[in-house]
């Protein structure tokens, strides 16, 4: 080939970097291209459009010159050009097979279980349903919505509390949520928490965590001894407890409640079909984790953990809550209810500095029920406590040390007789399988709902017994009705919707039909600013499903989790080397929770050196919500500093409060490029005064999407900084999660990053990491290992030069959006040279006062033109941000572009008097197909204008499926649950 | 903006204190809900609840945020608005009626001096 043509979708065409030398012999199935929205030509034609010569002009334009780096990733083993979709996949797929996938009896919260195959292909693997964002715009939510209100009254039927939110990350979060609610409660102050020591490991030392941070003290204990005093605010039970007896809990409850503390307890979906439900012997609140309802065990997530509380309780209840509503013709339709709650609301007042849920796994184990039912699961119960009393008789027939009397649902811990505990674990794996060891010698066993005959056999026959036991017959001998007191009385799960939807048609047809009411990447951009909606490559979903990556427990042996510490091992460091930082922890579940980890850490450090008065955390006012949340979090005060106009840190300000807190700063946080979206010049003299006042640096990564390949966060000078791979590194949204938050740090605070109790996470120590290790964040030891395979995927397959691109592309698609919009929105912010980051701010304000349109207005009536609408009225008030990632062809960036300056027309009929303030197509926004249809249509424009406002919709038309949705009658009037089947005749 | 009712003292944070010789009623202006817009929740601290002038005593929420409200006096609360913890959106259609928030007997006059008339509130407000 001639070295003056390019190759179609070769990364040096227009950047000029060296030429690799390409043959026709080479792979055709290249990634970079396959992501990147643009060809070459448009990417030529767009920049002369912004006023650019070259992709490196645009960056000098863009990036500040102190803060370029000129160096190229090294990506230790991937191609600089990137290796194609299937050789990464062949790749990959070496690597799961180091992977040895046993059959799990470890339990401890994670389970196996069969994922019904029409929810695995149609929800799981579909970008339909996991390539949505949160569910803000609730016109173009409604199914998952729908699915999510499934989750809630699922959770809530079988805890037997009133009300549930949309998940929390894992139960050990949710565990250390429920202690922060239950101090809440008590006004802060009962500064005491107990935890039954029969509670499972991870959990308690999650738990401890939190405790650390917000300085409760934590009394552990046998529950027998529990003697609470006015000081406590809560208690913390397992039910059933991690050795799996299940235990009454009833007088517990009376002396909690008797002394004015709450209680709380840890509990498992599936035993409450057939146990006595927390809520109905005094459990304050439930927390527990929804993974066994059909969720692989993915090596430790992701999966939805729940929380369910008293209806009173609904102000300190943290994260997401859907509610029911009605629309503007009196529908019902759902949303995000009380979202006052939140981090960016509340900041430092916020009940959790949480964002996120598990959306996606939550609606996973919300359709596990729609289709088992309330029978179905109670067969599935039924089936495993048979199992597990299968079991226990077996070993008493063996004369194992297991107890005869106490009531299990599940788990049976035995101690060996005989035999050793190494005895037993050997011959257990020799059959592959695992078995929970536990330091005193006892060993549990954990069935579900995978388990057969043959599985008991082979665990009798590790205790001596012989392969061909007559499980049916020991299945028989062991049967026994529950006991009163711990037998479930009550109904659960009695609406339609749990009793609609066995037959996989009936189940697949509902599945697509809150599928078409969502809308997602699979349909147009989502371009919301500071969210990075990316594309989510179909080669890196692949392996998430993959038995050899899904079918691992968090804590199997290391010897049979190779695969994945390959994996690991090559993600750190190339996150370490995107990031400039010397150690990463993968741990961290969610971008909130790396800021929680990071400050920990910083925390860490400080006390370590004795500085234990390093407290106050800087935080510029422009900063996001959870900023000051996480502070909180983590024990720090907050203490604000000013913004100028333009959006950047007053840098005078931040001088003057660094020096007055000079003996008790321990942080600064600072999002870059700027949460409005410019690269401030200022940043590294930023990092110099808070360093020359003793404090570090907390970069929030949430832009990292503008930096990757061009400069980094260690090299401006932070000192820790987590990064959204649910945004910057492909892992989808999945309609409000899962995502993931790891944190990179220098090497001064590498010996504290978050370790594990059960399963110390191997890889920390290869990078000089964890010697002095905060406790864990997250119940697993790398969070949610399963979907870290997407991150690897794409930068595998992109390479250093394909990463740069992306980030150049990504600021090049942002600067000709903006530039399509001039002459009809103002863009706000800009950095020295005109030029923005990968987003921008558009001023939506005069029209409040030229035509009475807000940016409400023009959200929804975007939602007519077939788009989700951008990130309104943050950073700044009555604004709209914009962010289109690099993933968006230019055709796609005209059309959008083509919309809005078409709502811009329509807001100037507006205030031109063509057309009524009160009635137009943005007030009236979006437009349904039954508005669009009725007989009765007033409006003084036509239902073409309503429904068909440009000529692309008519060929791709996305049909909101309701009408706007009235927020404050639904906070007026709370409903959480599934509303009878009556309200939607 | 019409002209608030000239009967009682307005505070920066926008709430009205009506007095009436050691009691005073006490509720947010019509700014106050404008800015909020749709209130959706109001939660005042009990009767019997004592503060210090500046201190908070109670919250309303609506849609888009929550505020604290401030009483400028030293008291205590010996009624909450039962009607407006019903039906918040009271606050919205009357916010200087029926939409009051709590009355207080009061104990000292604290901040009141930090609080302006109606016609001063009005231009600050307009």
């Amino acid at each position: 080939m001639s070295t003056t043509t390019s190759r179609p979708g070769s990364l040096d065409a227009v950047n000029g970097s060296t030429r690799t030398h390409t043959s026709v012999l080479d792979a055709s199935d290249t990634f970079h291209h396959r992501h990147l929205g643009p060809s070459e030509a448009e990417v030529a034609e767009m920049l002369e459009f912004v006023g650019c010569s070259s992709l490196e002009d645009l960056t000098a334009k863009t990036v500040p010159a102190n803060i370029r780096n000129h160096r190229t990733l090294k990506l230790e083993g991937v191609p600089e050009q990137g290796l194609g979709e299937s050789a990464t996949l062949a790749k990959l797929a070496g690597y799961a097979a180091q992977n040895k996938v046993f059959k799990s009896y470890i339990g401890c919260g994670y389970y196996d279980t069969i994922t019904p195959p029409v929810i695995l292909r149609n929800i799981m693997e579909n970008p339909g349903w996991y390539t949505q964002y949160t569910p803000y715009q609730a016109e173009i939510a409604q199914g998952r919505l729908e699915a999510l209100l499934n989750f809630q009254t699922m959770v809530s039927d079988l805890v037997g509390l009133p009300l549930a939110g949309a998940s929390l990350l894992d139960e050990g979060t949710a565990a250390a949520e429920a202690m922060s609610m239950c101090y809440a409660l008590s006004d802060h102050a009962r500064p005491e928490f107990f935890i039954a020591n029969d509670c499972h490991p991870q959990t308690i030392a999650v738990v401890k965590t939190r405790a650390d941070g917000l300085s409760i003290k934590l009394i552990i204990d046998d529950p027998a001894k529990f003697a609470p005093t006015d000081r406590m605010c809560g208690a913390l039970v397992q039910y059933p407890t991690t050795d799996g007896r299940v235990e009454c809990y009833e007088a517990f409850a009376a002396k909690a409640h008797a002394a004015g503390a709450l209680v709380v307890a840890a509990t498992d979906l599936l035993a409450m079909t057939l146990l006595k439900p927390p809520g109905e012997w005094g459990a304050d609140v439930a927390v527990g984790c929804a993974q066994r309802f059909g969720v692989p065990m993915g090596f430790g997530g992701p999966h939805a953990a729940f929380i369910a509380t008293k209806a009173e309780f609904v102000r300190k209840m943290p994260g997401r809550i859907i509610g029911v509503s009605r629309d503007m013709q009196g529908n019902p339709a759902l949303r995000m209810a009380i979202q006052t709650r939140e981090q960016h609301i509340r900041r430092d007042k916020a009940t959790s500095n949480i964002c996120t849920a598990q959306a996606l796994l939550a609606i996973m184990a919300g359709m596990y029920a729609c289709y088992h039912g309330p029978e179905g699961l109670r067969r599935i119960a039924l089936r495993v406590h048979t199992y597990a009393q299968s079991l226990r008789a077996g070993l008493l027939k063996l004369t194992q040390g297991v107890s005869d009397s106490d009531f299990v649902f599940d788990t049976i811990t035995v101690t060996p007789k005989g035999k050793t505990q190494a005895q037993v674990l050997d011959a257990s794996r020799a059959k592959s399988m695992n078995l929970r060891a536990h330091a005193d010698g006892k060993i549990s066993i954990s069935v579900d709902e995978t388990t057969t005959r043959e599985d008991i056999q082979h665990i009798l026959a590790c205790f001596g017994g012989t392969a061909n036991e007559d499980i049916d017959g020991l299945a028989k001998a062991s049967q026994r009705d529950l006991p009163a007191k711990f037998a479930r009385q009550s109904g659960y799960l009695t609406h339609p919707v749990f009793n609609s939807y066995h037959s996989e048609h009936e189940m697949l047809r509902y599945i697509f039909k809150l599928m078409g009411r969502d809308l997602s990447l699979a349909h147009s951009m989502i371009p919301l600013g500071s969210c990075t909606m990316k594309l989510n490559a179909t080669s890196e979903m692949i392996p998430v499903t993959w038995k050899s990556f899904g079918g691992l427990h968090p804590f199997a042996p290391r010897e049979q989790t190779k695969g994945y510490e390959l994996m690991f091992r090559d993600l750190e460091k190339w996150l370490c080397d995107v990031t400039g930082f010397a150690a990463m922890s993968l741990q961290p579940n969610a971008g909130a929770q790396g800021e929680y980890t990071g400050l920990m850490v910083i925390r860490a450090y400080h006390h370590a050196r004795g500085d234990t008065k390093r407290t106050v955390c800087l935080i510029p006012e422009s900063a996001h919500g959870t900023n000051p949340a996480s502070a909180v979090v983590a024990g720090m005060e907050v203490v604000p500093v000013n913004n100028t106009p333009t959006g950047d840190v007053d840098i005078a300000d931040l001088a003057a409060k660094a020096e007055q807190y000079k003996d008790t700063l321990a942080a600064c946080m600072v999002t870059y490029p700027s949460t409005y979206g410019v690269f401030e010049e200022g940043v590294k003299q930023i990092c110099e005064i808070i360093h020359a006042n003793g404090g570090l640096v907390y970069m929030d990564g949430a832009n990292m999407n503008a930096q990757v390949g061009l400069c980094s966060p260690g090299e401006i000078g932070a000192d820790v900084c987590h990064l959204n791979l649910h945004k910057t590194f492909c892992i989808p949204h999945g309609g409000g999660g899962p995502g993931m938050g790891p944190i990179g740090v220098t090497k001064a605070l590498a010996p504290f990053l978050p370790g594990h109790p059960v399963s110390f996470p191997e890889t920390l120590k290869a990078q000089g990491a964890g010697e002095h290790a905060i406790g864990p964040v997250s119940a697993a030891p790398y969070g949610s290992p399963s979907i870290l395979v997407i991150s690897w995927m794409y930068i595998h397959m992109m390479g250093a030069a394909g990463l740069k691109k992306a980030t150049q592309v990504a600021i090049l698609n942002a600067n000709y959006m903006a530039a399509r919009m001039k002459g009809h929105y103002e863009v706000l912010f800009k950095g020295k040279q005109g030029m923005c980051a990968h987003e921008y701010i558009i001023d939506v304000r005069p029209f409040d006062k030229s035509a009475g349109i807000k940016t409400d207005d023009i959200a929804k009536r975007l939602m007519d033109y077939g788009y989700h609408a951008p990130t309104m009225s943050w950073p700044v008030p009555g604004t709209l941000m914009i962010e289109p990632t690099e993933s968006e062809s230019k055709a796609e960036l005209d059309r959008f572009s083509d919309a809005m300056i078409a709502i811009r027309e329509e807001i100037r009929a507006i205030e031109t008097g063509t057309i009524s303030k009160t009635d137009n197509p943005l007030k009236n926004a979006p437009h349904t197909v039954h508005v669009v249809t009725s007989n009765d249509w007033k409006h003084p424009y036509t239902r073409e204008q309503a429904a068909f406002p440009l000529a692309y919709t008519k060929g791709h038309k996305f049909w909101p499926s309701v009408g706007r949705v009235d927020n404050p009658f639904g906070d007026r009037n709370l409903v959480c649950t599934c509303p009878p089947m009556s309200a939607y005749a | 903006m019409a002209t608030p009712p000239a009967d009682r003292v307005y505070s920066q944070s926008h709430e009205w204190h009506k007095i009436e010789d050691d009691m005073v009623t006490l509720g947010l202006t019509q700014f106050a809900v404008d800015q909020l817009t749709d209130v959706t929740y109001a939660e005042m601290k009990k009767p019997g609840f004592a503060f210090k002038a500046g201190d908070i005593v109670g919250e309303v929420e609506s849609v888009k945020t929550t505020s604290d409200i401030y009483c400028f006096v030293d008291g205590a609360i010996v009624e909450t608005n039962k009607a407006v913890a019903d039906d918040p959106s009271l606050l919205n259609s009357d916010p200087y009626g029926k939409g009051w928030l709590i009355k207080v007997k009061m104990s000292g006059k604290g901040k009141l001096g930090e609080c302006v008339d109606a016609a001063t509130y009005a231009k600050q407000h307009g």
